[in-house]
C-alpha cells in the first residue's frame, strides 16, 4: 500500500469519526429529558444503566457476533461486587465502579476461550450456563451475598465525595448518565478504530478476515473481555443507584431485556442501544401500568414481530431520515 | 444404590423424550428454536385438559397430546418458523425467545400461574420391589414409552425413505429439490414430530418435572445441554447424552447434596472442554 | 404532568417540594396506598392472591378516616430494583400515604430504605424472613415469619412421639431459616435431626432426595419448599412409599397453600402442617371473608390473601386512630400495638417489633364437601417471632 493510500484510508475512517449534528442532537436531548422530568429521575438511571448494559452487549453480539444468553452473569457479578465493596465499607462509588467493572472484565477474560470453543449452540449454552451458575452461588454464598434475600447493608458514600445520593434520585440519574456517556465514548472510539472495523470484518466472514491476517482469535478475547467489563460497570451502576443487590440481576430476564432493547433499537450500531432502552424501558412502563399482568406478552410479541419485519427495519428508518445528510453513522 | 440408577435413567428418558425434537430440528434443520419448551408446555396443559377438564383416560390422552401438539407445531412451522429458517442465528434466537414470553403469558392468563397436576390413574401411582431395588411403577412407563420412542426414532431416521429424504434436503436443499424431494413438506413434517414429542415429553414428564408457566425458561439450558452433549448430529448421541445427564444429576444429588445444583453443569463444563463438538458430534461447526 | 410542574422541576423546585411539611389533610382527600406486588413472573401466583384481597377490602370499607382509598398497583416483575423505583416513585410523584405489598423478602429490604427516608408506614403483607421489620422503623407486617410457623410445629413433633427426623428445605434463605429452628426446637424436646437435605431451587426431580430421606429411616420428615413445587414433592413422597415405611409427613403450611392444595389429590390427605391461616379456619369473620373473596376473585383465598387483607384491615384502624390528617411517622406509630379479630383468628401488631403476633395452628388435610382442606386440630396461641424473641 502506497503512502497516499494510507493517507486516505486515514483520512476516511477519521471522517467516520467526526461527530454528527444528529449525535450531538441526540445528547442535548438526554440533558434536556434529565432537567425537564426531575420526577421520573428513578427511570431515567435505570434507562441509562439498562442502555449501558445494551451497549456492552451490543459490543459481543452486535461487533464481534458472539451469540450469548447469559451476559447477565457480568451485570449481576459486577452488581455483587460494588454491593459487597459498599457493604464492606468501601463507600466511594467511583472505586465500586471500577472494581465491578474490572473483575467482570477478568472474568470475561477467563470465560472467553470456554465461550470461544464452539459454535452457536455451544456458546448459547455455555454463557447461559455461566450466568446459572454464578445466579446458583450468589444464592450459597449467603454470608457473602445475602442470598436469595438480597445484599443488605450497603452504604454508598457521597459521589466524588461531595453529591450525597438523594431520595428523588437526581444524583443517582445524573451520576448514570455521566457514566453511560463516558462508557459511549470508549465505545464509540473502539466502534471506529481498526479493531472495531476487524471485528466487523469478522462478523461478516471470519474465513476472509483470517485470511487477511486479523487475529481472530485474539480480537474476539478483547472484545469479549471488554463487552463483559462494560457489563459489570452498568451492574455496579445498578446496585450503588439502587443502593441493594438482589439474585435478579443475574437472572436469564435481565439476558433477555438486553437482547430486547438491542433489537428495538438495532444490533450492531451504538446508538441501538440507547435508542433501544429508551423506547424499551418507556414501553414497559407503560404496559406494565396498562396490564401489569400481561405485559410479557406485549413484549414478546414485539420480539417476533420484529424479527419477523427484519431487525435492519427501524435502523434503516432513522437512515432514511437521515439520508440527506450523507453518509453512514458510527 | 439401584434406586437412584433407576431413578436417574427414568429422569434422563424423560429429558430425552423433552429435547429429542430439538435435537432433530436444530441438528438437521439447522434452526435454533428455544421455543422448544413452550411445546412441551402446551402439551402438558393439552393434557390437562384432556384428562381432568375431559376425563379422557390417562394412557389413551398421550396419542392425542401428541397428535394436538404436532398439529400446533405444523401451524406454527408453516406461518412463522418457516420465515426464519434461512435467517441468522440471532434472528432465531430472538424470535423463539419472543415466542417463549408469549407462550408463559398466555398459559398464565389462561390457566393461572400455579402449580397444574395431570391425574394419573391409582394403577400406575404405586411401587414394586424387584430383588430389592424399589421402582416406581409411573417411572418404569416412563422409561419404556420413552425407550419405544428413541428406537423409533432411529430406526425411522436411519432406515426410512423419508429419513433419508430429510437428511438429503438438510445436507443441500437445492439438490434434493432438484430430485423432486418436497423439501418445505419434509421440514414442516420433522418439525411437527419434533414439537409432538415434546408434546408428549411435557405430558409424561409433568409428574416428575412439574407444570407450570415458567416451565419453558425453566428447561431450556437442560435442552440446551442434552443438544449440546449430544452433539447434533444423532438420536442415539442425545438418548447417550440424557442418560448419562440423568444418571448424573440424580447420583450427584444422592451422594452429594450439597453440591446438588451444579453437577449437571459440571457434567457439561468437562464435555466440553473434553469434546467441544459434544459427544457423539460430527467435526464441523454448526 | 403539566406545563407549570415541566417548568418547576426545571428550576429544581421538587427538591425542596420534598422535604417541605406537608399540609393537613383534609376529609376527601385520598388515602392512597402504593401497592407493590409481583404480577408477572414465578410469583404472580401470590401477587394475585394478594391485589384481590386488597382490593376486596377496598371495596368493602371504601374510606378510611372519611378519605376515599386509592390503590395505585405496580408490578415489580419480581426484580428488586424494580420494586425500589416504583416505592421511590409512589412516595416523592404520587405521595402515596403508605407502601403496601412486597411478596418477597428482598422486595420488602429493596423498599425499607425508601420508607424510612420518605417516612411513610410501609406494610408488608407477604414476605417472611424475621428480619424484614428489622430494615426500617417504618415497616409493618401483617403476613408471618417463618420460625413463627416453624417452631410450633417441632413442639408438636416432639410432644407427638417424633424423635429422629430429616428435614427437607429448599436451599434459599426461608428454607435454611425454617431448617435451623425446627432443628433447634425439636433438639431442645431431646429429639434429633438424622438429616438436613438441601434441594437447589430450580430442582424438578426430588427422588434423590427422598430416597436418601428414606435411606436415613427416620419417624418424620420435615419439608419447606414453594408451594408449586411442594405439591410434586408430596406425590413423589407418596409414590415412594415412604409412607407405608412408617415415615411421617409434616410440613410449613406454605406447601400445603389453599390456592393449589384440591390439585393435590391424594398424596395431600393426611399431611400435617403448621400455618397462622386455613381457608377452612372455624370462624364467623372467615366464613365472611372466603365466602366475599370467592366471590370477588373466584378462587379460594390463602395465607397470602389474609395478609394483604390485614395490612388493609391495619391501615384502616392506625388511620382512624391517628385521625383524619395523620401520616407518615402518627400513622406509622398508630399501627403500633393494635389488635384485631382477623379471618385467621386473634392477632395484634407488636408495639416494639412491629411484627405480627398470632395463633399458630397445627392441622391436618382432610376432604371437607369434596375439596381438600387443612382442618385445624391444634392451636398454640399468640406465638410471637422467636427469632426477635430470642435477641
Amino acid at each position: 500500500m502506497s503512502v497516499p493510500d494510507r493517507d486516505a484510508a486515514r483520512r476516511q475512517l477519521a471522517g467516520l469519526a467526526r461527530w454528527r449534528p444528529a449525535e450531538i442532537a441526540f445528547w442535548v436531548a438526554v440533558l434536556a429529558a434529565y432537567a425537564l422530568f426531575p420526577q421520573r429521575a428513578a427511570l431515567i438511571a435505570e434507562v441509562a444503566v439498562i442502555a449501558l448494559f445494551a451497549l456492552s452487549l451490543d459490543l459481543v453480539l452486535g461487533y464481534a457476533g458472539i451469540l450469548t444468553l447469559g451476559h447477565a452473569a457480568f451485570f449481576g457479578w459486577g452488581a455483587y461486587v460494588a454491593g459487597i465493596a459498599a457493604s464492606r465499607g468501601w463507600e466511594d462509588p467511583t472505586l465500586g465502579l471500577l472494581l465491578g467493572g474490572g473483575t467482570a472484565g477478568v472474568l470475561g477474560l477467563l470465560g472467553a476461550p470456554l465461550v470461544l470453543r464452539g459454535g452457536d449452540l455451544t456458546r448459547l449454552m455455555v454463557t447461559l450456563g455461566l450466568a446459572t451458575v454464578l445466579h446458583e452461588l450468589a444464592n450459597r454464598f449467603t454470608g457473602l451475598t445475602g442470598g436469595a434475600d438480597g445484599l443488605q447493608g450497603m452504604v454508598v458514600g457521597p459521589l466524588l465525595g461531595m453529591f450525597e445520593f438523594d431520595l428523588e434520585g437526581h444524583v443517582g440519574a445524573a451520576y448514570a448518565l455521566a457514566v453511560l456517556f463516558l462508557a459511549f465514548l470508549l465505545l464509540r472510539r473502539i466502534a471506529l478504530s481498526p479493531f472495531g472495523w476487524s471485528l466487523r470484518a469478522i462478523r461478516a466472514n471470519p474465513l476472509r478476515a483470517a485470511a487477511l491476517g486479523i487475529p481472530l482469535r485474539r480480537r474476539l478475547v478483547a472484545a469479549y473481555t471488554i463487552g463483559a467489563a462494560l457489563a459489570g460497570v452498568a451492574g455496579a451502576l445498578l446496585a450503588q443507584v439502587t443502593q441493594f443487590v438482589s439474585l435478579d440481576v443475574l437472572s436469564f430476564q435481565r439476558s433477555a431485556d438486553g437482547l430486547l432493547v438491542l433489537l428495538i433499537g438495532g444490533v450492531g450500531w451504538l446508538y441501538g442501544g440507547l435508542v433501544g432502552a429508551v423506547v424499551f424501558k418507556l414501553m414497559q412502563d407503560l404496559l406494565s401500568s396498562l396490564t401489569p399482568q400481561y405485559w410479557q406478552f406485549w413484549i414478546g410479541a414485539l420480539l417476533v414481530v420484529l424479527v419477523l419485519l427484519g431487525r435492519e427495519r427501524p435502523r434503516a428508518w432513522i437512515a432514511r431520515l437521515r439520508r440527506p445528510a450523507e453518509g453512514a453513522a458510527p | 444404590m439401584l434406586t437412584v440408577l433407576f431413578d436417574g435413567i427414568a429422569y434422563g428418558m424423560v429429558l430425552f423424550i423433552l429435547a429429542c425434537g430439538l435435537a432433530v430440528t436444530l441438528g438437521l434443520m439447522n434452526l435454533v428454536n428455544l421455543a422448544h419448551g413452550a411445546f412441551a408446555m402446551a402439551g402438558g396443559y393439552a393434557a390437562l385438559v384432556l384428562v381432568n377438564a375431559w376425563g379422557v383416560p390417562f394412557l389413551a390422552a398421550l396419542p392425542l397430546v401428541f397428535l394436538a401438539t404436532a398439529a400446533l407445531g405444523a401451524l406454527m412451522e408453516r406461518t412463522l418458523y418457516v420465515q426464519v429458517y434461512a435467517r441468522s442465528h440471532l434472528d432465531q434466537v430472538l424470535f423463539s425467545v419472543g415466542l417463549i414470553f408469549m407462550a408463559m403469558a398466555v398459559v398464565d392468563y389462561a390457566a393461572g400461574p400455579s402449580q397444574q397436576f395431570i391425574r394419573i390413574p391409582e394403577a400406575l401411582r404405586g411401587r414394586i420391589e424387584v430383588a430389592g431395588v424399589g421402582m416406581g411403577i409411573y417411572r418404569l412407563l416412563v422409561i419404556g414409552l420413552c425407550g419405544a420412542v428413541a428406537l423409533a426414532l432411529h430406526l425411522a431416521l436411519a432406515r426410512t425413505r423419508f429419513g433419508s429424504q430429510l437428511r438429503a434436503a438438510v445436507d443441500d436443499s437445492r439438490v434434493a429439490r432438484g430430485l423432486g424431494i418436497n423439501v418445505g413438506l419434509i421440514f414442516t413434517v420433522t418439525f411437527a414430530v419434533g414439537s409432538g414429542l415434546a408434546g408428549l415429553g411435557g405430558a409424561l414428564g409433568a409428574d416428575i418435572l412439574g407444570l407450570d408457566p415458567g416451565f419453558p425458561l425453566r428447561f431450556m439450558i437442560y435442552f440446551l445441554i442434552v443438544v449440546t452433549v449430544g452433539g447434533t448430529a444423532s438420536i442415539p448421541g442425545a438418548f447417550l447424552a440424557s442418560l448419562l445427564l440423568g444418571i448424573a444429576d440424580v447420583a450427584g444429588k444422592y451422594y452429594l447434596p450439597s453440591l446438588g445444583a451444579f453437577i449437571i453443569y459440571g457434567v457439561m463444563l468437562a464435555v466440553l472442554v473434553w469434546r467441544p463438538q459434544g459427544l457423539f458430534g460430527r467435526a464441523g461447526v454448526r | 404532568m403539566n406545563r407549570r410542574t415541566l417548568l418547576a422541576g426545571a428550576a429544581g423546585l421538587p427538591l425542596a417540594a420534598a422535604v417541605l411539611p406537608r399540609p393537613a389533610l383534609a376529609q376527601g382527600t385520598p388515602f392512597r396506598i402504593g401497592l407493590i406486588l409481583s404480577m408477572t413472573g414465578p410469583f404472580a401466583s401470590t401477587g394475585k392472591q394478594v391485589e384481590a384481597a386488597v382490593r376486596l377490602y377496598a371495596r368493602q370499607n371504601p374510606a378510611f378516616a372519611g378519605r376515599p382509598v386509592e390503590i395505585l398497583l405496580r408490578d415489580d416483575g419480581g426484580a428488586a430494583d424494580a420494586t425500589r423505583r416504583h416505592a421511590q416513585e409512589l412516595v416523592v410523584n404520587e405521595k402515596v400515604s403508605a407502601l403496601a405489598g412486597f411478596v418477597l423478602t428482598p422486595h420488602a429490604l429493596a423498599a425499607a430504605p425508601i420508607a424510612a427516608r420518605g417516612r411513610v408506614p410501609m406494610v408488608v403483607m407477604s414476605a417472611a424472613t424475621a428480619t424484614v421489620t428489622e430494615a426500617s422503623p417504618f415497616v409493618v407486617r401483617t403476613s408471618q415469619t417463618t420460625p413463627q410457623v416453624t417452631v410450633p410445629l417441632a413442639g408438636w413433633a416432639a410432644e407427638n412421639g417424633i424423635r429422629k427426623a430429616v428435614t427437607v428445605v429448599s436451599d434459599y434463605g426461608p428454607g435454611l431459616d425454617a431448617e435451623k429452628w425446627f432443628g433447634q426446637r425439636l433438639g431442645a424436646a431431646g429429639g434429633a435431626v438424622a438429616e438436613a437435605l438441601r434441594v437447589p431451587l430450580a430442582n424438578p426431580d426430588f427422588a434423590p432426595f427422598l430416597q436418601r430421606a428414606r435411606d436415613a429411616a427416620p419417624e418424620a420428615v420435615f419439608v419447606f419448599v414453594p408451594a408449586g413445587v411442594g405439591s410434586i414433592f408430596m406425590k413423589q413422597f407418596a409414590e415412594r412409599g415412604l409412607k407405608e415405611a412408617g415415615i411421617r409427613l409434616i410440613a410449613l403450611g406454605d406447601v400445603l397453600d389453599d390456592d393449589i392444595l384440591n390439585g393435590m389429590g391424594e398424596p395431600a390427605l393426611g399431611v400435617i402442617s403448621s400455618h397462622h391461616y386455613s381457608a377452612a379456619h372455624d370462624s364467623e369473620a372467615n366464613h365472611r371473608f372466603v365466602a366475599a373473596f370467592r366471590e370477588a376473585a373466584g378462587m379460594r383465598p390463602n395465607f397470602m390473601a389474609v395478609g394483604g387483607y390485614d395490612g388493609m384491615a391495619l391501615l384502616r384502624m392506625a388511620a382512624e386512630k391517628a385521625g383524619t390528617g395523620a401520616a407518615g411517622q402518627a400513622l406509622a406509630d398508630a399501627m403500633k400495638g393494635l389488635s384485631w379479630e382477623s379471618p385467621r383468628g386473634p392477632v395484634s401488631i407488636d408495639a416494639t417489633t412491629r411484627d405480627i403476633v398470632q395463633n399458630v395452628y397445627i392441622r391436618r388435610v382432610e376432604r371437607q364437601g369434596g375439596e381438600l382442606y387443612n382442618v385445624e386440630f391444634a392451636t398454640v396461641p399468640a406465638v410471637k417471632d422467636p427469632a426477635k424473641a430470642q435477641g
